[in-house]
């Protein structure tokens, strides 16, 4: 009970560094991030610009760490930051803002908005500023281990069906194995299909994997939430997994974030290098196809589109990757408009789904996916983030679009050639 | 030799007729735009002035000016003008010295209080109370005052007079100032110039002489008439500069083709005078045309104005603050850059982990 | 004061004093800015970022896919207008010649007729971007009085520079005087507002290279 204001900008002068004060000092208020953001391109309304909404963000910067800003501040003449101000800004920081970078692909002094974003976070989660969403979400990871309270037990659970249905075998806790797969709550719960098609794809390359008891979670709502301590404790316990099991890889799930947390966050939360790789599944899946281990049969005929999570694109080089997966069994994939490292969000990532009052919000921006899939009238959307999933169906749905939308991975091991099922299941 | 009475009768003697001193009286006219009519007024009245009284006053200055006056036209009308004036006190030009130069000048100041035209050629001094530059034991800046008390009108004379000139020029030891730093509450007419053109002087005397007016003066006290224009805008060489044609070096082609001056650093464009109209040496020439750059002489402080040879857009002294102020600059940085890491290092040691509850107020 | 001591002033003292400000104010604000360093990314590269940070450096002035139909005024208008400036400022013959007087270097001059056409193209675009600025909302928005008076600040050395060639409203060497005076108006405030994105720029587009480039994200 402890968040305050004074703790808010404390946390906020740990944090500025010296991209930041250049960034700041870059910044011509052209407003091109503005059209670069969905919530500003579909709500027409300026306040969403990205850069104005780190605008406390700036005076602290001003205030805290330039000899002008300083004096500025001694003689009275700038506006402090105030609890108020912050909380007006809550809306701008997580209801309206995705972390998606596209503001940071665009802007032409080469400011990383985004950057700035996540860090402001740490203050305004310090100054008790986050919404209950976020909030909630991370309680239930660092205390249940979940964010949807998902617990071991459950996961079991889903081991099982998987194991009856495809008659293999998911290693648990298997030491030594070569990949660690990592789960997110939304697939246990609402895709349990990921499960399996690890396990038959993984199979067939002949790998060894396995789950790990202790860290089978993969989200990191702390990294939404924007809280460097609670991020590391809960990737701390996948570093540790994945330590104690000795594998090579830890492959993080179809969740944008996810990625980001474990792969280019997660040795900068706990302070030091880690001793094992981070793949997203579609780079593993790349790497098997490059090598011949992943062989599948069949083609997918009907007209499939390609929604690219923001974390993997514009945060993560993943791009290719997910092409030349779907062109190996899909006859008519086609591209959105702005596709690829331009692609637009679908307007929940950064913590922004668990938001219940920005709800409307997203739904608007969510016009912006609209068009783009109006654009090409696809038959299915296939995507690669359990996240995005959740959102685009929640969006069609509210648009009465009916274009179901599927895991890229699940959808490559149906393709996987049919084996014998061991008898008696 | 002696005097005759009117100017009239030393021209007869002279050999000079009537009409060419109408002609002469019309150019002063022109010259101090007057209308033509003055000329005849003029000519009436400088034909019969009764030797007004003026008295010279020399003070810092180089003799540059009376060397202009007096060795100007051939036969010399201005010298004429000199000669019908009675011109009480000018100790280049006078034959008598010492005290009894002295005592000519308080006998004309006193004859002639209120009345007497005073011109100041060179500059005051007012460093050490005046002690730089003394006549008979009496500073200029005494002098000045005393003078000035009496007179009608003052003429400043030359650059040194008028603004200040070479004697104020950086570091001015002597605490040079114009005449019209002292004097306040008399009618100054600047006539600046180093030297002035000599038919300027002969003109404003003309005018007060024939009208007992001042010619109208600019916001520097110089005649309007003479100091309306630039150099620049009634150089022959102006063309040239419109179609951007420079001579870069004094013997170059475009020296030889008489181009524009600017880049070898022409003051024309800033100095205004006549010198491009009137010329000099009896309407022979003036410094363009024969050569040489203006360097801005009837100018205040031209002798500062960035050197005689560098053009006009060009820095006018080295910059002398840059290597300190970039010294300065990186010492400001790393001051600041060092409380800020202190600052900085002081909010991480004062971080609390945050635990769950704190994320609530 | 006449326009000799005048023109005298601003280009000696003034220019002194500008320049000096300018070199103060650039050196402080850079230490001010990059001594807040920044922590080592301890992530294992997907690749090494190798010239990521200077390839950002070039490629950020070309605009991202889209977003030259989004809004064309802000990059065609920031096109003519920062390229017209550096042509103006580096290219024409006096100040050439300026720059040989202060530091010893030359080069090639455009001719003067093209020079001018360049001053009245950039002026065209530097008030087409300022009523875009008025009337787009989001450009209204963000401004503030800095946005108006740093506009203002670099219209003033073009206009007057123009003017002072175009022996327009007030004779040449008052204008030029005006001139050489804006342009130290402009020495002076650049390093304290955000005019100095003529320097950061650099390191702004050099740290997002290099964060992507990291991540082997296309830069």
């Amino acid at each position: 009970m402890s968040a305050s204001l004074e703790k808010g900008v404390r946390v906020l002068k740990e944090v500025i560094d010296a991209p930041i004060a250049s960034y700041f000092n870059s910044c011509v208020h052209c407003g091109l991030c503005a059209e670069a953001c969905l919530f500003y391109t579909e709500t027409g309304d300026p306040k969403y610009t990205p850069i104005h909404k780190l605008e406390p963000l700036r005076r602290i910067y001003e205030q805290e760490y330039t000899l002008l800003g300083r004096l500025k501040k001694m003689a009275g003449l700038s506006k402090p930051v105030t609890d108020a101000e912050l909380d007006e800004w809550q809306e701008l920081v997580y209801n309206s803002c995705t972390l998606c970078a596209r503001c940071s692909a665009v802007c032409p002094v080469g400011n990383d908005i985004v950057y700035m974003v996540r860090k402001f976070r740490e203050g305004m989660s310090a100054a008790g500023h986050a919404p209950e969403g976020i909030k909630g979400a991370v309680n239930r990871t660092v205390s249940i281990g979940s964010p949807m309270g998902v617990k071991l037990p459950a996961v079991q659970a889903q081991m099982k069906h998987v194991e009856a249905d495809t008659g293999l075998t998911i290693p648990l806790d298997a030491e030594g194995a070569e990949y660690m797969v990592m789960l997110s709550s939304m697939e246990i719960i609402n895709f349990p299909e990921y499960l399996g098609a690890i396990a038959r794809i993984m199979h067939q390359a002949g790998k060894t994997w396995t789950l790990c008891s202790t860290a089978f979670e993969a989200t990191n709502a702390g990294i939404q939430i924007g809280n460097s301590d609670l991020a590391k404790v809960i990737v701390s316990r996948i570093v540790d997994g994945a330590e104690k099991l000795k594998v090579k890889t830890v492959i993080s799930p179809e969740c944008g974030h996810a990625y980001t947390a474990l792969r280019w966050e997660g040795a900068n939360l706990v302070g030091r290098p880690f001793t094992f790789e981070v793949k997203h599944i579609l780079e593993v899946l790349a790497e098997f196809q490059e090598k011949n281990l992943l062989k599948t049969e069949g083609f997918e005929t009907d007209k499939l589109t390609f929604h690219d999570p923001c974390q993997l694109v514009r945060r993560g080089g993943v791009v290719q990757q997910p092409r030349k997966l779907i062109n190996q069994i899909a006859k008519n994939f086609v591209e959105m408009p702005d596709s690829g490292f331009m692609n637009w969000c679908c307007g929940g990532g950064g913590g922004a789904s668990a938001i219940e009052e920005g709800e409307e919000l997203r739904l608007e921006a969510f016009r912006k996916k609209k068009s783009q899939l109006e654009a090409v009238k696809p038959d299915r959307l296939v995507t690669a983030c359990a996240n995005c999933r959740i959102v685009l169906e929640e969006g069609l749905e509210h648009y009465q679009m009916d274009i179901p939308v599927v895991g890229l991975t699940e959808m490559i091991a149906e393709h996987l050639p049919e084996r014998q099922k061991p008898e008696g299941s | 030799m002696e005097r005759s009475d009117t100017l009239q009768e030393k021209m007869e003697q002279n050999g000079m007729s009537r009409r060419t001193f109408i002609k002469y009286c019309a150019s002063l006219a022109s010259l101090m735009a007057l209308p033509p009519s003055a000329a005849y007024a003029m000519a009436e009245a400088l034909g019969k002035a009764k030797r007004p009284s003026v008295i010279w006053l020399p003070f810092q200055e180089c003799t540059g000016c009376t060397e202009s006056i007096t060795r100007s036209h051939s036969p010399s009308i201005e010298g004429m003008i000199f000669d019908m004036i009675s011109l009480d006190y000018q100790e280049t030009l006078m034959a008598a010295a010492g005290h009894q130069a002295e005592e000519a000048l308080h006998a004309a100041m006193k004859e002639n209080y209120g009345k007497y035209v005073l011109i100041i050629d060179g500059s005051v001094a007012t460093g050490l109370d005046g002690a730089y530059s003394c006549i008979a034991g009496r500073s200029n800046l005494e002098s000045l005052k005393e003078a000035a008390k009496g007179a009608a009108a003052i003429i400043a004379l030359g650059s040194c007079a008028s603004f200040g000139g070479i004697p104020k020029a950086n570091p001015n030891p002597t605490g040079a100032v114009a005449v019209s730093d002292i004097i306040k509450d008399k009618p100054i007419v600047n006539i600046p110039g180093c030297p002035p053109i000599p038919v300027v002087i002969t003109g404003v005397l003309a005018q007060f002489l024939t009208f007992g007016t001042l010619p109208e003066l600019d916001k520097l006290g110089r005649p309007k008439a003479v100091y309306g224009e630039t150099i620049h805008d009634r150089c022959y060489r102006r063309p040239f500069y419109d179609q951007g044609k420079f001579a870069k070096t004094f013997d170059d082609e475009g020296a030889r083709q008489g181009w524009c001056l600017f880049e070898l650093g022409c003051k024309g464009p800033v100095t205004y005078n006549a010198c491009a109209t009137t010329k000099w040496n009896d309407s022979t020439s003036f410094p363009i045309e024969s050569g040489h750059g203006c360097i801005g002489c009837s100018e205040p402080d031209f002798w500062d104005a960035g050197g005689f040879y560098k053009a006009l857009s060009m820095p006018a002294d080295p910059l002398k603050m840059a290597a300190t102020a970039a010294v300065a600059g990186a010492a400001v940085g790393v001051a600041i850059s060092f409380a800020n890491r202190a600052k900085k290092g002081a909010a991480k040691s004062a971080h609390e982990t945050t635990k769950l509850e704190d994320l609530e107020k | 004061m006449n326009e000799l001591q005048f023109l005298t002033w601003v280009r000696g003292t003034g220019l002194n004093i500008a320049v000096g400000i300018f070199l103060l104010g650039v050196l402080w604000r850079l230490f001010e800015i990059y001594s807040l360093g920044r922590k080592q990314d301890l992530s294992a590269p997907r690749h090494a970022s190798g010239a990521s940070g200077f390839h950002t450096i070039f490629r950020r002035s070309l605009p991202p896919p889209g977003m030259l139909k989004r809004s064309p005024v802000s990059y065609i208008g920031g096109y003519v207008f920062h390229i017209g400036l550096a042509i103006v400022v580096f290219l024409f013959a006096p100040h050439i010649l300026l720059i040989k007087n202060l530091t010893g270097l030359s080069w090639p001059a455009l001719p003067s007729q093209f020079i001018d056409l360049m001053a009245v193209v950039t002026m065209a675009a530097m008030v087409v971007v300022l009523v875009d600025r008025i009337n787009k909302p989001v450009k209204r928005f963000l401004s503030t009085f800095e946005d108006w008076f740093t506009w203002t600040v670099t219209f003033l050395p073009v206009l007057t520079g123009w003017m002072a060639v175009q022996h327009l409203l007030l004779p040449y060497t008052t204008m030029l005087a005006l001139h050489i005076l804006s342009v130290e108006l402009l020495l002076v405030v650049l390093p304290f507002t955000k005019l100095f994105h003529v320097f950061t720029l650099f390191g702004s587009r050099w740290y997002n290279g290099k964060v992507n480039g990291h991540k082997g994200v296309p830069v």
